[in-house]
């Protein structure tokens, strides 16, 4: 099967400055781009979360109008979601999954290139809503129907800015998948595969489900709005709870489907400052799949107050409480990975750790969520803040930073600044439980959410989770530096600077890993 | 399939992706425009679709380039295959909304609303299917299965079975054939089109069913509007895999794009009776 390979080395070709990274079919390239659109809207969404939480400071209307404040919390989670925590996940799927499984790049780079660029277009959309007569939507990033079909034009380029990041991640996740399938190295079996790698390999799987769904719900909100469907409308026969339903279908796998690639990361961590293998490399392959699966057999949960008969909730209640088992099947390997390791705490293993913590607690919360009778009282309130916040801060954007930390000495060459490093994982720790824990309690208490303001019993805890937001957003730029030091003047990185790390990545490639790495793939024994 | 090609091709920078997202981007915010009354609309969604129509034309047209070079081998044949089932159960997940939503609304919504709570609301109600909901005022006449919905299951049934036949004849390297087959696929393919634009006229002057009658209206102009639309690109991917048999691409051992083209078209197919069944006929 030796067939023509035109050979790429020439970089001649290769434009230089800007167009270098707007025509770029390197899956290096793409996955750096990836990672610094994540960080730019990170922050983005991150300064309307400070908007929120400085209005949240005292009770009463201070600061904005309370469309506005609509308009942040949509923004702020259609933009954390789609905008930042997504695409740095799919940066790490670009830089890491061909070095892991021996491959020249991905399946196919010119489309890869096309679903990043995508998602400036589908930001330009989201972004520019909010300078439309009636500003951006303001309707939580839910998009519930009939709301929705209310607002101004600013919903419709959300629609389509929802449509073009859909269809960034069908590109995206075809591409991973088959890459996947189809470029492992010899000897690379799927069951020998890092886990990073299988895990990316079921996200893909769900994102291709789920998207189309989503799309086929804006689309359906589109045609309610401008060309007289009756989709979402009783009067036509149609209802708004269908809206939830299509929603949630697609909404409860996208949950898995920024948590799982999070799995993914502090499966490869671990073992690595553990020095130990991963425990259970098996099950854990299993388990992510049994999330991955029941994760389409439970959206309901999300709705428990919309008028179901006590059959559906029993059944979406039970059902959802099944996920905690494979969750906890992987919680336990990692505890089991640390059991008897020689362990160190380098700053991807703190983040690590604070991982397993902090949203095993999120995982908790959830488990009290999915009882109906409580979800009934805490529906729409600060205690579902709290919860999805500890999965999603706490659970994806900390097994973010662990591998920013654990593979920038790999992308760049260079170490970031440990002792750096690990202040910056104190502060967002601290910041973080100050900022969400006391939202627990909010919420208990009955505090509702998406509204500007409160009653006066709810005033301290506020207080102190806006301090906790204003320090956790600060200690980001902490980062920031840190990220950009460790470019500019780190010390030079090993080509193995973690000695318990054995994918292929660290043993087969220099520091830092070469523009075209696997151009003939290595032999795994 | 990984054990056997040590080297696959990489392509080079390209500058068609970008064109790509300018081009939805100006499709996206035209619409915008266009549905908001803005007199610009128009044009800008049309600037935007002859950008999409020109990147998609010049790069699968170097793909073709590329594949027609030899510089694809098996290796990266069993990417394209990969690719293109998954992009089929994408789609396949597009019509699964769609096809929720009408299931959803005559086994739930429509019947929830004749129930003794909603007959508070709506007395004169009758929840039966087909319903237009109840606020529709006017009379509507649903669409008949066995008339020209019937014609048209013939129709595409039988362009799955030319292009499979047209595959064949590939397969034995017989041009002359397989040019024929394909163009009978086509015409098929091209009256199903005309037949389902006709029943659109007929339903709109004579049947007063519309998009805004009430959600069989929705769910029936939405879910055969979109199956149309992608027997419209189906047909346009047909033909321009005619035109590369007539150019002299494509080898037995060696012709992907026919194959993926004639998966779709399957899939297109497969959309159609299930639309047939639950949407024309019971």
């Amino acid at each position: 099967m030796t067939s023509v390979q035109t050979h790429h080395g020439d970089h001649a070709h290769h434009p230089a400055g800007v167009m270098r990274w707007v025509t770029t079919t390197n899956h290096k390239d793409i996955g750096t781009l990836y990672l610094w659109f994540s960080f730019a809207m990170f922050i983005v969404g991150g300064i309307m979360a400070l908007v929120i939480r400085a209005e949240l400071f005292q009770p009463g209307m201070q600061i904005v109008q309370p469309e506005f404040f609509n308009q942040m919390t949509t923004l702020h989670g259609l933009i954390m979601v789609f905008g930042a925590i997504m695409p740095a996940f799919v940066g790490f799927a670009n830089w890491q999954i061909p070095m892991m499984i021996g491959a020249a790049d991905m399946a196919f780079p010119r489309m890869n290139n096309w679903s990043f660029w995508l998602l400036p277009a589908a930001a330009v959309l989201l972004v520019s809503s909010m300078f439309v007569p009636g500003g951006a939507a303001g309707t939580g990033w839910t998009l519930y129907a009939p709301l929705t079909v209310q607002m101004g034009p600013g919903m419709d380029l959300t629609i389509f800015a929802v449509h073009i990041l859909g269809m960034s991640s069908i590109l995206g996740s075809i591409n991973i998948i088959t890459t996947v399938l189809n470029l492992r190295a010899p000897g690379m079996s799927l069951m020998r595969m890092p886990m990073f790698c299988w895990t990316w390999l079921i996200t893909a799987y769900l994102l291709i489900a789920v998207m189309p769904v989503l799309a086929g719900a804006v689309t359906m909100t589109l045609t309610d709005r401008h060309f007289g469907t009756s989709f979402f409308s009783a009067a036509g026969g149609g209802d708004p709870v269908l809206y939830q339903h299509i929603f949630w279908f697609f909404g409860h796998p996208e949950v898995y489907i920024i948590a799982i690639p999070a799995f993914g990361v502090i499966s490869q961590v671990i073992p690595a400052f553990a020095r130990k293998p991963l425990f259970g490399y098996g099950s854990m392959v299993y388990a992510t799949a049994s999330i991955a699966i029941l994760s389409f057999i439970v959206w309901a949960h999300h709705m428990y107050t919309v008028g179901m008969p006590i059959t559906g909730q029993l059944y979406f209640m039970y059902a959802t409480m099944l996920i905690a088992v494979p969750t906890g099947v992987k919680v336990f390997n990692w505890v089991a990975t640390m059991w008897r390791g020689s362990l160190s705490f380098e700053t991807p293993m703190l983040f690590a750790l604070g991982f397993l913590f902090l949203f095993t607690l999120g995982g908790f919360s959830g488990l009290i969520l999915s009882l109906t009778a409580v979800d009934v009282q805490v529906h729409d309130t600060y205690y579902v803040v709290a919860h999805f916040h500890y999965v999603m801060v706490a659970g994806a954007l900390f097994a973010a930073f662990a591998g920013v930390y654990f593979w920038l000495p790999k992308w760049t060459g260079r170490m970031y600044d440990e002792r750096l490093g690990k202040a910056h994982f104190w502060l967002t720790l601290v910041f973080f439980n100050m900022t969400f824990f006391v939202q627990h309690f909010l919420g208990l208490a009955g505090m509702p959410r998406r509204i500007p303001d409160y009653a006066l019993q709810f005033t301290e805890f506020n207080q102190i989770s806006s301090i906790g937001a204003f320090g956790f957003g600060l200690s980001q730029l902490l980062f920031l530096y840190v990220v950009l030091k460790t470019i500019r003047s780190g010390d030079r990185a090993a080509q193995r600077p973690w000695e318990g790390a054995d994918s292929l990545e660290w043993t087969h490639l220099p520091t830092p890993a070469p523009y075209h790495s696997f151009e003939t793939p290595p032999l795994v024994k | 399939m990984n054990q056997s090609a040590p080297n696959y091709y990489l392509p080079q920078p390209t500058r068609w992706p970008v064109v790509g997202s300018v081009a939805l981007l100006l499709m996206a915010a035209g619409a915008v425009m266009w549905m908001n009354g803005a007199a610009a609309g128009p044009w800008v969604v049309a600037i935007g679709a002859i950008a999409l129509a020109t990147m998609i034309f010049r790069w699968f047209g170097q793909v073709a380039g590329e594949s027609e070079a030899g510089r694809f081998n098996r290796q990266v044949d069993a990417s394209f295959r990969w690719g293109m089932s998954w992009f089929i159960f994408s789609e396949v997940m597009f019509f699964a909304a769609f096809f929720g939503a009408l299931f959803y609304v005559r086994v739930l919504s429509v019947p929830d609303l004749g129930s003794i709570e909603s007959r508070l609301l709506w007395p004169e109600f009758n929840s039966a299917w087909p319903s237009a909901g109840p606020s529709f005022t006017g009379r509507f006449t649903p669409m008949a299965a066995w008339g020209i919905p019937a014609i048209n299951t013939l129709l595409l049934l039988s362009s799955g079975a030319t292009v499979t036949v047209a595959h064949w004849r590939l397969k034995e390297n017989r041009r002359g054939p397989l040019s024929l087959w394909l163009l009978l696929t086509i015409v098929l393919g091209a009256t199903f089109l005309a037949l389902q634009a006709w029943e659109y006229g007929h339903a709109y002057s004579e049947l007063n069913l519309k998009l805004s009658t009430g959600v069989y209206g929705a769910t029936f102009f939405m879910l055969t509007g979109f199956h149309g639309f992608h027997v419209t690109i189906g047909v346009i991917m047909l033909t321009v895999i005619l035109f590369r048999c007539l150019a002299g691409h494509f080898r037995p051992d060696h012709h992907f794009a026919f194959e993926a083209v004639s998966w779709y078209w399957h899939f297109v197919d497969v959309v159609w009776l299930l639309l047939f069944i639950f949407v024309y006929w019971i």
